[in-house]
Order: structure tokens, then C-alpha cells, then sequence
């Protein structure tokens, strides 16, 4: 195997880890503030169908982008709205965010179907991505994995750094407790529910514009529920989520590459390794309660009402 | 002398769905001066003090501190206005540490290493010495009262809340927390001091105000009244108390030897080699401040959580370690637990189904199927053999109050005949009538021949209703002893962990 | 704290209507907010083909009423109800116990794949075939679902991550056979098994119609499924574990009992669906047995309140918006997908609306209800 093929398996293995990023850390930052939303796959999906629409027909991806983070905060808003003012079920209702967002996306999006679009372009890094190897193997992406980047960096020094963010992770861990000494809980819920809603919907954009670039029903394929999977991996931890979608992307590419490298296996079982992965990714991470009681959001996917 | 005094209540009202939390309540507290709002569980006092302190709203009255009226919208606003509280179950986050968790409650922005040398030098100053980088869930009790203590000092407050501040300190603990107020007060600092202890008021206190009901009953000079006429203040007549009468106890029916159990809790306080027996005919309480092992020990006992070792518990004579709670309870264990929604009893269900959960064995299953008739007499008639103020049968646990609902538990854990019973926290946040009458329970279960385990951290209920006691600390039993050999001081050093080991 | 925090509060004061717990559930409500739900539905039907341009009542008549004007539509809404109907049942009694399986679609696939092995390699059963498909289809799902229930029991991963993954693996294990050993070689190359035999088919209820006993069966447990859940011991036990888990903790009630047993129900049914769908109406396996039946079934649970005859009237709602959802896509030429949009909507308006059984909406007018608690009596009771 030459290195232009390595080259190109890292490179796809980031661009399949993308997408992952994106929709996990806003995933993250809801589920430290102690929110459970399990519709992750609608709300990405919508997002996907959001950006393609708009990209087509504006013929501005950066439109789509916004439309499409506005998109999946929209759900993400509908999904507050059910939980956090009607104080329904998490779970049921991330359920149900998740079966609309799948029929809505599939719904809105059937004008759009084997449309053409233009892939988002890539970014070369000046000087940087002219260095033999490094630089196409980290310096020629689409502005989007240089902002799943910028994100990781943001999210974690707004969870541990910043004064906003230690009030978040307070709420999550005892809401109760949050709300005696007088912080909004249920407004700071609503926005770092909103923004898991953006970063999916942006999640389900990248899908649709750059990794795939068209629009295909429920072309998601479980990418949503893999990125719940990544969070307990990570043990609500930006880093580790980092570290763990890039993992995934490994395995997504390996299949893809599999054949070429002359592995002889049906495509359907390689087809099966992401998933295969995630549940063995899930046993790892689970087989000690403690871990996940240690680092879990204490009050996570349970309601909240200021009256008691 | 002050024109007006730091606090003043006039008229406050709050209602929730099923009750009348706080009717027309007045209430004044001058600077510098200890009061106490005296009341039992239930009558209203948390819900005034969460009004004081802008948690809650009232639905009427007004408010006015040093002679302005003021609405209190939340609990940054009381602080703005120089009031502080220290909750009864603290405010703290476990998962950070004693400054995050600080800073989360303090109004202005401070950089964290100043904020650090900030509660160094206060707490100390007060005598209540803790470092700032330790993490809660490390601390004992007695050290994240100190951090809540601190917490308020730090915004140099005009009026203090202390929500029950003693009923999870050790005597000496209490001793030290009193010394604390006093010096405060001596500062100017107004305290608002809320309990159901009489002996404490009395002690502490400049002023009192008796809530009952949710209605002002009377206001008092604690040091000029008894434990009685406050009592009489407080429930509206006489105390009545249990008595225990002498009794030979018979053979050992509950044994745990050398029991080592490590918490499934992160937080949790592991079992280090616990020996105790429980004879049939007496009641053996346990003391110690919540979080020594308790809910640990309980679940060891109750089969909620499996030992490895078959023999470091043996009920009846069988070696049970290994059994699940069905298999145990089989073998004549009954169970109280503290939480009694969500544990004890289902809160969603009806009594009728209620009664199902534990007694099933008395003849409420057949074949594997439902006898509803059978559960809901089973129910009714706990309901009349304990006095249970409920709706019927057919009324769901949630509906109850708190002391209702824990006679139910009690009654139908008790009408299973146990030959050892086990009961946690028999009467928390239970009104005095209800604690009474469970009290009166186990004293008659106990006198019936079965052996009781009582584990509280109410004392004076301890050496009520208690044939030996014993102290857990850390996850270690001290040895049992005689109630008439322990006498308070000695129990309070232990809780500390001053025994044997 | 910042001022924000404040006028939050206090802009939440100022809101007119507010919640407010009832004292005890609404029984009544219980009932009513499926029903408020479908209307509430209906009504965004309504406003969503108006907003399509379409006449709303015409596009209303080809939606929900066209489909079932005839014999032959009525059986078809019985016959789509059937594996709506199985899987929501199993689902139920696990969600009742808190025991998420949402993978019922994979439960679903992998027991049409057991059954469907049967009816390909197994000759010479002659009336024992279909009893044999039906056993193996319960057993495929139900071994689908004891993954998620082993891992769940062994190695506490959510059963509701697991059993959705097994779902997509379900579906490429499908594909995979359809595609390659199973696939028929007289099929012109169709990703499709060879037909199954006379013997192998579910017996039709009528011949005017599709559907077949299946449905009957599907009756008959939701007969079983609430003598089960409303008599038995073991139906209360999982019914305490769903409620308050510390409890069944505290009596007794083993936790890994409940899960398997919530999983294997569960699984079975699904499976069971699955073969009836093979053996029905499809009568082969092929790669699109199921327009996600197993996903629409936890609707269906929902909305059928966890009880089995709400489930049966839920899943025949559930089977309109299918038949609707291909009239209009022949005769509105919508989008198949419509009927997903509106599952979904139908499940949000029920969440909500149950909000009404645990509180009631009232106006916050603090001077009535200051004026209200004064008629209150000293309602806590101090005992002496």
C-alpha cells in the first residue's frame, strides 16, 4: 500500500469522523446540563435536508449551514418545549423527535431527491498544506472539520474554564440544588438544548453537502444514535469524544477501503461494523457501573419543575 | 435601639394543591438577635423560610426588611438585600469542589485563586477551617455544613437562615455550630434559627415563633418556657410518650459477623467487618450521622444488595448473605426503608396495590395471580389498625402525607408477623402524633417477641424506644451496649468516631 | 448572579396560565388525551393540505376515509393493524416495566428471516409448516432481543442503544440473504427468496380480502397480553419495576428477570410479527418487508396508553395513516412519507396532552387563590 492510499484513508476517516464531532459535543454539552435528548437522528436528518434545500436552491452552502443549525435548534426547541416546560418523558419524547424528524426530513425532502449539489470546497491552509504528507493528510479540509476542531476547543474550555460552564455542569449534576441558590435552570437547560439541536443540525449538513453530497432519505443511517453511543463512550468528556469519533470514522472508512485491500467478506458485514463497534464500544465503557455513575450527569433525563 | 427591626413578615400565605403551607403568618427579627421558628414537621416552616429567602413566592402578605418593603424574587435578590441560608439538606454539588461551589452561589465574579485565599481567611477566622481545592462528596457532614456556614459568611450577611442545622450533627458537632452562631450574633448578624428541638431553642435562642399548621401558634422567650409549654405551643397539647417496660430478650435472630461490603456508590461509605445480633424481644438502635454506611448496612441486611459470604449475615439461624430480599423475607424479615416514596411504596399506585408489594405472601397471590379483593382488605385493614388518615384503599400513596403513609408502611410491614424487623429512619419528617403511634408499633412488635433493628439519627427517639445501642462510624460498628449504660456524651464521642475499633 | 436570572423569574410570574399538579391523577384525562391527540392531529392535517394547496376535505375523504370505504379497504386496515398490533403489544408490557426496546423493527426482521428459513429449507411439513414458521419467528425475535437483554443484564449498556444498532444490522443481514444464499435463482435477479408454498401461507379470513388469521391471533393475544398485565403477579411485578425501580428493589422483584422477560416478550411478538408478514401478504423475503413497522409500533404503545386495548384501537389508527398515506401518494401524489410526519405529530400531541393527567392548566391570579386558600381550614392534620 503506498502512502497516497494512507493519505487518503486518513483523510476520509476525518471526514467520516466529522459529522460526529459536530452533532456529539452539542450532544455533550446538553447531557452535562442533565438533558437526555435521544433525537439526535431526526434532528440531524432535518438538518441534513435543511442545508441541502437551501444549498440547492440559494445556491449558498453558507446559508444552508445556517439554515440547517437553525433547523435542528428548531427541533431541538420543539423537543425543550415537550420536556423541559411540559415536563414529559425524555426518553419517550427524544423518541418521538427522533420518528418525526425522520418523517419530516423524508417529507420535505422529496423534491430534492437526486438533485445535484456541489460539494462544500476544501480550505488548503496556506503554506501549511503544501508540506509532503502532513500537509494533505491535515491541512486541505472543508472549513467544516477545521470548526469540528475549533468546536472541541471551544466546548472544553467553556465547560471547564469558564464561569458559564461550571453553572451548566452544576445543573446538571443537581438541578434542585441550582435552583435553590436562584439560576435559571430550566433557561439554561433550554439553550444548551438548543445548541445540541444547531451542532446536529449542522452534523446532518456535512452528511448531505461534503461527505455525501446529495440528499437521500434517512441517509443519517444511525449516525445519530451512534453519537449518544460516543458520548457514554467518552464518559461526557470533549476529548475523549474527539477521540472516539475518530475512532468510529476508522471503522466507517475501514469498511469502505476493505475491499480494496482485497478482504474478502460480503459487504453487508463490513457494512455492519459501525454498529457491531458501537455496541462493543457500549459493553467496554459500561461493564463498571461506577465509571458511568462517576461521570454521568447526575440528574440526566430526569425532569425538572421549580415548584417541586 | 433600632426603629425597626432587620425582618419583618406580615400576613404570608402560601398555598400548594393539597395544602395550606403558610396562613396569615407574622414574624419579626431585630438585628442581632437569635429566633427561633419552632414548629413539627409539616407545619410550615420551609416554606416560609423559602419565601424569605425569594425561592418560593407567597400567594399574599408582606415583607419588609429594616423597615422597607421588599419583594424578594429570587434568592440572588435576598442576597443582594444581605440574607443567607444554609439549607437543611445542603445546596452542595458533589461532583466539585468546596470554591466551584462557592462561586456558583457568590454574586460577583472573582478569579478563582483569590476567591481560594478568600475562604481560607474567612473560614478560619470563624474557627471553621476547610480547604477550598477539596471536593464535596469527600466530606463528612459535619465539614459541608462548615462549606454552607462559609458560603453565606463570605457575602457578610445581616440575616442568617439555619434550616434544621443539627439534625445531622454529632452533640459536640452541635456544641461548636452554637458557639459559631453566638459569635455572629455578637456581630450584629441576625439568625433565624429553624427547628423542632426544644432543648436546643431553649438554649440557643433569644425569641421564638411557634408555627402550627401553617398558622402562627405563639410567640415566646425560649429560657422562660419548658420543654412542655413550647411543646404545648407546637402540637396543641400535651407530649405523650412511649415507655419501654423491661423484658428478657430470647434467642439470636438477626446476626451479622465480620461483614465487609464495599459501596456500589461512588460516594457511598464501604462496610468494614460489622458484627452485631439482634435477639428476639428487644430493640437494637443504631446512632451515627447519615452517610457512615447506612443505606450500605441496610441494604446488606435487607438483601437489596447480595454479601459474597453466606455467613456474615444469618437470619433466623440461616445463613442468608447470599439470598436476594424475596428469599430473605421469606425467612421472616420485614423492612422499613427511609424513602418511603419510590421505595417503600410505590407513589402512583393505590394503597390496595401498595399492600401487594411486600405482603403478596399473605395470602394476596394464588397461582400466580392477583386476588384484588384480598389486597384491598389487606390494605383497609391496615388502614384502620394504624390510623391512617387516607381517601380510601383505593388512594394513591402520593396522596399521603408523610407520617400517613410511613404508618401504612409500618402497619403492613408489621401485620406480616416478622421475626426481625428493620427500620430506617422511623419517624423522619413524620408529625409528632404519627411518630408516636409508630413508635408504639415496634415497642408492641418487639414485647410480641420479634427482634427490631432501628437505625435513626434522632436520639432522643434512640434511647426512647432503644433495649441496646450502637454506633456506626466510617462503615464500623462500635459494641453494642445497654441504653442505660450510654449516656449521651459518651454516644456523641462515638459518633465521632472516638471508639474502639 | 446576573439580572437575567431575575427577570427570567419574574417574566415567568407574569405569565398568565401556569401549571399546577393535580392532587391525584386525572382518570379521565387518561382517556382523553389519545383522542385530544388524533383530533389534534387531524386539525394539522387540516392546515397542512391546505397549505399544500390541496381542497383540505377532499384530500381528508382520500386520506381517512377512501381507504376503508370497501370491503376489500377494510381488510387491508386489518391486515396493516396486525404487525402494528404484535409488536406494540410486547413493546407495552416492557415500556410499562421501563425497559426501553425500540428495536422492535429488528426483532421484526429477524424473526421473518427465522421463519422465513423455515418455509425455504424445510420440505414436507404440509400443516405443521405454518406452526412451525410462527414458533421459529417467535424465537428469532426473541433471540434478537436476549442480546440487548444479555448486555443490559451482564454489562449495564442501555437496552435502547443496543436494540437500535441491532436493528441495522437486522436490516444488512436481511440484505445479505435476499442478495446472496437465499436469493431465488429463478428471480430475474431480484433481491428476493423464492415464494413461499400453499402450506407456508397464513389461511386468508375471507376471500375477498388480504387479510389473514394473523389478525385473529394478534386479538387473542392482546386478550392474553391483558390478562397478564391486569391479573398476574408477574404483570404487577413489572409494572412496580417500570414505576419506582427502588421499590421492586426493596420487595424482592429480581431487575434481571424484568428486563429479560420485558425483552423476550417483546422480541417474540416482534418476531412473530415478522413471520406473519412473510408468510401473509409477502409471501417471500425480500429486502423491504417492513415500512417500519417495529419504529410506528412504539407510537402505536404510546398511544394505545400501554394497554392492550388501547394498543388495538392505536394500532388501527396507526394502519389508517399507512392506507392514507398510499392514497395519497397515488391520488394527492404526496409523499409516501407524510404518514411518518404525521406518526410523529401524533405522538408529540399525545405527550403533551398527557400532561393533563398529572396537572391542570389554571390562570395565575395570585389574589383568587390567596383568596381561595383562606377557605381552607387547617387542612394539616396534627395528631395528638
Amino acid at each position: 500500500m503506498n502512502i497516497d492510499t494512507l493519505i487518503l484513508i486518513f483523510a476520509s476517516t476525518v471526514a467520516a469522523a466529522t459529522p460526529l464531532i459536530l452533532a456529539a459535543l452539542g450532544v455533550l454539552v446538553n447531557e452535562r446540563a442533565g438533558v437526555l435528548n435521544l433525537g439526535v437522528e431526526g434532528m440531524m436528518l432535518v438538518g441534513a435536508v435543511t442545508a441541502f434545500g437551501v444549498g440547492v436552491t440559494s445556491g449558498s452552502l453558507f446559508l444552508g449551514y445556517v439554515a440547517a443549525m437553525s433547523a435542528g435548534a428548531a427541533m431541538a426547541l420543539l423537543f425543550g418545549l415537550l420536556t423541559l416546560t411540559l415536563q414529559t418523558n425524555q426518553v419517550a419524547t427524544g423518541l418521538a423527535l427522533a420518528l418525526f424528524g425522520v418523517g419530516l426530513s423524508a417529507f420535505v425532502g422529496q423534491p430534492f431527491v437526486g438533485l445535484p449539489i456541489e460539494r462544500v470546497p476544501a480550505v488548503p491552509i496556506p503554506l501549511l498544506a503544501d508540506i509532503p504528507v502532513l500537509g494533505p493528510a491535515l491541512f486541505r479540509y472543508d472549513l467544516l472539520v477545521y470548526l469540528s476542531i475549533a468546536l472541541y476547543a471551544a466546548v472544553s474550555w467553556f465547560l471547564y474554564r469558564s464561569a458559564a460552564g461550571l453553572r451548566l455542569r452544576a445543573i446538571g449534576e443537581a438541578p434542585g440544588v441550582a435552583h435553590s441558590l436562584g439560576y435559571p435552570v430550566v433557561r439554561i437547560r433550554y439553550l444548551a438544548v438548543m445548541f445540541g439541536g444547531a451542532t446536529s443540525g449542522l452534523a446532518g449538513a456535512y452528511l448531505s453537502t461534503a461527505l455525501t453530497p446529495m440528499w437521500v432519505e434517512g441517509m443519517s443511517a444511525g449516525r445519530g444514535w451512534i453519537v449518544l453511543a460516543l458520548v457514554v463512550f467518552a464518559t461526557w468528556r470533549p476529548l475523549r469524544v474527539l477521540l472516539g469519533a475518530y475512532l468510529f470514522g476508522g471503522v466507517t472508512v475501514l469498511q469502505l477501503h476493505a475491499q480494496g485491500l482485497g478482504v474478502d467478506v460480503p459487504s453487508e458485514f463490513l457494512s455492519m461494523l459501525p454498529y457491531l463497534a458501537t455496541i462493543v464500544v457500549l459493553v467496554l465503557i459500561c461493564r463498571n457501573p461506577k465509571t458511568i455513575l462517576l461521570n454521568q450527569p447526575a440528574s440526566l433525563g430526569r425532569s425538572f419543575h421549580p415548584d417541586g | 435601639m433600632q426603629p425597626h427591626p432587620r425582618l419583618a413578615l406580615h400576613g404570608i400565605t402560601k398555598r400548594y394543591p393539597a395544602v395550606l403551607a403558610n396562613d396569615h403568618v407574622d414574624l419579626r427579627v431585630g438585628a442581632g438577635e437569635i429566633h427561633a421558628l419552632l414548629g413539627e414537621n409539616g407545619a410550615g416552616k420551609s416554606t416560609l423560610m423559602k419565601i424569605v429567602y425569594g425561592v418560593t413566592q407567597p400567594d399574599a402578605g408582606r415583607i419588609e426588611w429594616e423597615g422597607r418593603p421588599v419583594t424578594i424574587r429570587s434568592p440572588a435578590e435576598a442576597r443582594q438585600l444581605g440574607i443567607g441560608m444554609v439549607f437543611q439538606h445542603f445546596s452542595l454539588f458533589e461532583t466539585l469542589t468546596v470554591a466551584e461551589n462557592i462561586s456558583l452561589a457568590l454574586d460577583s465574579r472573582e478569579p478563582p485563586a483569590q476567591l481560594a485565599s478568600r475562604i481560607r481567611e474567612v473560614s478560619e477566622s470563624y474557627g471553621l477551617p476547610i480547604d477550598p481545592l477539596r471536593l464535596v462528596h469527600s466530606m463528612s457532614v459535619g465539614e459541608r455544613q462548615r462549606v454552607e456556614i462559609v458560603r453565606c459568611l463570605l457575602q457578610s450577611p445581616q440575616l442568617l437562615i439555619m434550616d434544621e442545622p443539627t439534625s445531622v450533627l454529632t452533640p459536640q458537632a452541635v456544641r461548636m455550630l452554637f458557639d459559631t452562631l453566638r459569635r455572629l450574633a455578637s456581630q450584629n448578624v441576625s439568625i433565624l434559627y429553624i427547628s423542632h428541638k426544644l432543648d436546643e431553642v431553649r438554649e440557643l435562642c433569644d425569641t421564638a415563633t411557634v408555627l402550627r399548621g401553617g398558622r402562627v401558634s405563639g410567640t415566646a422567650t425560649p429560657r422562660a418556657e419548658s420543654n412542655e409549654s413550647l411543646a404545648r405551643m407546637m402540637v396543641g397539647g400535651d407530649l405523650r410518650e412511649c415507655h419501654l417496660t423491661p423484658r428478657e430478650a430470647g434467642e439470636t435472630r438477626l446476626e451479622l459477623r465480620g461483614l465487609t461490603l464495599a459501596s456500589t456508590d461512588p460516594f457511598g461509605t464501604s462496610l468494614h467487618s460489622i458484627d452485631l445480633n439482634v435477639r428476639a424481644g428487644e430493640i437494637v438502635g443504631i446512632a451515627g450521622v447519615s452517610g457512615n454506611g447506612q443505606s450500605e448496612l441496610l441494604a446488606a441486611i435487607s438483601g437489596e444488595r447480595r454479601v459474597g459470604n453466606a455467613a456474615s449475615v444469618s437470619i433466623c439461624g440461616s445463613a442468608s448473605g447470599t439470598l436476594d430480599a424475596a428469599q430473605r423475607r421469606r425467612l421472616g424479615l420485614s423492612f422499613v426503608p427511609e424513602e418511603r416514596l419510590g421505595r417503600g411504596a410505590v407513589p402512583e399506585m393505590s394503597l390496595a396495590d401498595n399492600a401487594l408489594l411486600t405482603a403478596h405472601s399473605a395470602g394476596l397471590v394464588r397461582n400466580g395471580l392477583v386476588r384484588s379483593d384480598a389486597a384491598r382488605e389487606f390494605a383497609r385493614s391496615t388502614i384502620t389498625a394504624f390510623d391512617v388518615k387516607a381517601g380510601s384503599e383505593l388512594s394513591p400513596a402520593n396522596s399521603l402525607s408523610g407520617g400517613n403513609l410511613q404508618k401504612f408502611i409500618v402497619g403492613r410491614e408489621v401485620r406480616l408477623k416478622p421475626k426481625v424487623m428493620v427500620v430506617s429512619q422511623p419517624t423522619w419528617g413524620v408529625d409528632v402524633g404519627a411518630a408516636l403511634r409508630i413508635r408504639q408499633a415496634l415497642i408492641d412488635l418487639r414485647d410480641s417477641g420479634a427482634a427490631v433493628l432501628v437505625i435513626s439519627e434522632e436520639l432522643d427517639e434512640l434511647y426512647a424506644i432503644c433495649d441496646r445501642l450502637a454506633v456506626l462510624f466510617r462503615g464500623k460498628l462500635s459494641s453494642v451496649h445497654p441504653t442505660s449504660q450510654m449516656p449521651v456524651e459518651k454516644l456523641g464521642s462515638w459518633m465521632a468516631g472516638e471508639f474502639a475499633q | 448572579m446576573d439580572g437575567g436570572g431575575i427577570r427570567a423569574v419574574s417574566a415567568m410570574n407574569n405569565w398568565p396560565w401556569r401549571l399546577e399538579r393535580r392532587a391525584e391523577p386525572s382518570i379521565a384525562m387518561k382517556f382523553a388525551s389519545p383522542l385530544i391527540a388524533a383530533v389534534a392531529m387531524l386539525v394539522t392535517g387540516f392546515i397542512l393540505f391546505s397549505a399544500l394547496g390541496l381542497s383540505p376535505l377532499s384530500a381528508f375523504r382520500t386520506f381517512f376515509i377512501e381507504p376503508v370505504a370497501s370491503t376489500y379497504g377494510f381488510g387491508e386496515l386489518l391486515l396493516k393493524s396486525t404487525p402494528l398490533m404484535l409488536c406494540a403489544l410486547g413493546l407495552s408490557i416492557g415500556f410499562r416495566a421501563n425497559v426501553w426496546n425500540i428495536g422492535a423493527e429488528g426483532q421484526l426482521i429477524v424473526g421473518a428471516l427465522a421463519g422465513g428459513a423455515i418455509a425455504l429449507f424445510v420440505d414436507g411439513l404440509g400443516g405443521f409448516a405454518i406452526p412451525l414458521m410462527l414458533l421459529a419467528g417467535i424465537l428469532g425475535g426473541m433471540a434478537w432481543a436476549a442480546i440487548a437483554a444479555f448486555l443490559r443484564t451482564r454489562f449495564h449498556t442501555s437496552e435502547i442503544l443496543v436494540t437500535l444498532m441491532l436493528v441495522y444490522i437486522a436490516q444488512l443481514l436481511l440484505s445479505y440473504f435476499v442478495h446472496g444464499p437465499w436469493r431465488d435463482p429463478a428471480g430475474f435477479n431480484f433481491p428476493q427468496s423464492q415464494s413461499f408454498d400453499e402450506n407456508e401461507l397464513l389461511p386468508l379470513l375471507a376471500e375477498t380480502v388480504r387479510v389473514n388469521i394473523a389478525f385473529l391471533i394478534a386479538l387473542a393475544l392482546a386478550g392474553v397480553a391483558w390478562f397478564f398485565v391486569s391479573r398476574t403477579f408477574a404483570g404487577y411485578r413489572m409494572r412496580v419495576a417500570g414505576l419506582a425501580p427502588a421499590a421492586a428493589a426493596y420487595a424482592g422483584y429480581g431487575e434481571k428477570r424484568n428486563i429479560w422477560l420485558a425483552l423476550l416478550i417483546g422480541g417474540g411478538m416482534a418476531g412473530l410479527a415478522g413471520v406473519s408478514e412473510v408468510a401473509g401478504p409477502i409471501g417471500l423475503l425480500s429486502p423491504d418487508i417492513s415500512p417500519g413497522y417495529g419504529f410506528a409500533a412504539i407510537i402505536v404503545a404510546f398511544v394505545g396508553r400501554l394497554h392492550p386495548i388501547g394498543v388495538v384501537l392505536a394500532s388501527l389508527l396507526m394502519s389508517l395513516l399507512y392506507l392514507g398515506g398510499e392514497a395519497a401518494q397515488i391520488d394527492l401524489q404526496l409523499p409516501a412519507s407524510v404518514t411518518g410526519l404525521f406518526q410523529g405529530v401524533l405522538l408529540f400531541y399525545l405527550l403533551a396532552a398527557d400532561l393533563l393527567i398529572t396537572y391542570r392548566i389554571r390562570r395565575a391570579r395570585p389574589d383568587v387563590v390567596a383568596a381561595e386558600a383562606i377557605k381552607v381550614d387547617n387542612p394539616v392534620n396534627v395528631q395528638t
